[in-house]
């Protein structure tokens, strides 16, 4: 196996007085999907914003590539081949779904940007059936479809997402779900933070569990979904066949401070 | 069977051309959990908006305990017991978390001079009171660590958190949550689950709840809902709903497992 095409080493990173990130690593190959879980404000989205050069680190590196571009600016990483789904804010509300597309690859020549936009609208059929729509009429999900589409539009090696099913129907889920493996299976690297934590890391080469600022397991997706102190800490029970009476959420959990 | 605390009857709200709510008609029971599902642009949170009164409706009414709401501002529906958190939560980043909940709190008896002159005791009784409640929420959702820090430095779910507990905050008695779930680990999203089926059964208080995660809809509520195209297409318990073919065509794709 090649060496990693991304690899993030012992960032240490926070806001103001804040540190959240405590030496957090990470690497992603080409066409590896990684996931990455852990309690609410465990660091996830900040070590995105690190790694996409939103958030400059105090500490640590990343390296994309073979080169140094720790702190490099998003827009220089966009056009070396990263791209970034954030959480929220991720369309332009008052641009048309077309425009929206066409934005999302202003670094490319106008013929390229055109052939890519045209991908977009075969790989997403709802967004062409859309395009003249405003984004900020769109439904929480579709927006979100259009967010990644936006993100894909500039051919990335790279591909970031923050909580990409959020907010989606299951049968939405199912769709960015499935898009995110074929985008994986030519060859592009994924890297997302998910909520959704058993079906993100059954989806996952690798997966990440944050807590505090720090790596506290790293693995198989399917090994960690299968690891009994990750489901206990991080996963909850499995909800298929509980009842509500029950109070099993786990007891013996403490949040380490 | 008692007047629903909630009655939604043909309630049509357009923007443009698009008739994003297009005659919803439903009932929430006193004391229930209700769970609104449905496909990405349904209608769903349009409903919300229009039953708390940030959007107005075009046509139909909505009453809340045998009144009509429909007319009213956001603000009167809360003071009445109707509260809502939202879909991308609203945090006044440059206050303290402790701030951000305890605004939440009505009726201080220091807001009036009056109050505040020649009732000191009472309203610092109440300053109490509404603060140990702030305390105990924070704890609830974790964020008790943080009452000292401001709001903005809070990650994304964490002020989805911060929006559950400034809405418990208002003692309310009918509770509307979008997505309560999004973006909320699973391990502390089935603690606050336990939290409402604790606070339905103790307080009475009523949920109607729109959410994605199928599961804890099937878990958590009495009756579902199934809204697509701005329509009620489907109601009962979740077991008469996961079975409805109408319910399985516009939103599940497949039967979920039992």
């Amino acid at each position: 196996m090649s060496a990693p095409l991304l690899e993030v080493a012992d960032i240490e990173a926070g806001y103001g007085e804040a540190l959240v990130l405590r030496g957090v690593s990470l690497a992603a190959s080409a066409g590896e999907l990684v996931t990455i879980i852990g309690p609410n404000g465990a660091g996830k989205s900040t070590l995105l914003r690190v790694v996409y050069g939103l958030l400059r680190p105090e500490a640590g590196s990343v390296r994309y590539a073979g080169e140094d571009v720790t702190g490099v600016r998003p827009e220089q990483l966009t056009r070396r081949g990263l791209n970034y789904v954030p959480q929220l804010a991720n369309v332009f509300p008052t641009l048309s779904v077309a425009e929206n597309l066409q934005v999302g690859g202003v670094s490319l020549p106008r013929a390229e940007r055109r052939q890519a936009v045209a991908d977009m609208y075969e790989q997403f059929p709802l967004l062409a059936e859309r395009r003249r729509q405003r984004a900020g009429t769109l439904s929480g999900g579709q927006r979100k479809l259009l967010a990644i589409a936006r993100a894909l539009v500039t051919r990335p090696k790279v591909l970031f997402l923050d909580e990409p099913s959020a907010g989606l129907s299951p049968q939405a889920v199912e769709l960015v779900f499935d898009q995110l493996a074929a985008v994986k299976r030519r060859g592009i690297a994924v890297v997302m933070v998910e909520q959704n934590a058993r079906r993100a890391l059954a989806l996952a080469d690798t997966g990440y569990v944050l807590d505090m600022g720090r790596n506290a397991y790293v693995g198989p997706g399917r090994t960690l979904l299968r690891d009994p102190k990750v489901a206990e800490l991080y996963l909850g029970r499995s909800t298929a066949a509980s009842s509500s009476t029950s109070t099993s959420a786990p007891s013996g959990m403490s949040e380490p401070t | 069977m008692s007047t629903p605390i909630l009655a939604v009857r043909e309630v049509v709200r357009t923007f443009g051309g698009l008739r994003a709510v297009d005659g919803a008609s439903f009932d929430v029971e006193q004391g229930s959990i209700t769970a609104l599902i449905g496909p990405n642009g349904a209608g769903k949170s349009t409903l919300f908006n229009v039953v708390s009164g940030f959007l107005s409706a075009e046509g139909g009414s909505v009453q809340f305990e045998g009144r009509r709401i429909d007319r009213a501002p956001s603000h009167r529906i809360a003071r009445r017991g109707l509260v809502r958190t939202f879909q991308v939560p609203r945090t006044l980043t440059r206050l303290s978390v402790l701030d951000n909940v305890l605004l939440a709190a009505s009726g201080h008896p220091g807001e009036r001079l009056s109050g505040l002159l020649l009732r000191p005791a009472r309203a610092r009784a109440y300053e109490r009171k509404t603060r140990h409640r702030a305390h105990e929420l924070l704890e609830l959702v974790r964020l008790d660590k943080h009452a000292q820090d401001y709001a903005g430095v809070l990650s994304g779910g964490q002020r989805k958190l911060l929006d559950f507990a400034r809405v418990l905050m208002t003692e309310p008695r009918l509770v509307l949550l979008d997505e309560p779930m999004a973006g909320v680990n699973p391990v502390l999203g089935r603690q606050l689950l336990e939290h409402v089926l604790q606070l339905r059964a103790e307080g009475g208080m009523t949920f109607l709840f729109v959410e994605h995660d199928l599961a804890v809809v099937m878990e958590a509520s009495d009756r579902v809902i199934v809204m697509n195209e701005g329509r009620v297409i489907a109601s009962g318990t979740p077991t008469d709903v996961r079975s409805d073919e109408r319910v399985v065509d516009a939103y599940l794709g497949v039967v979920p497992p039992t």
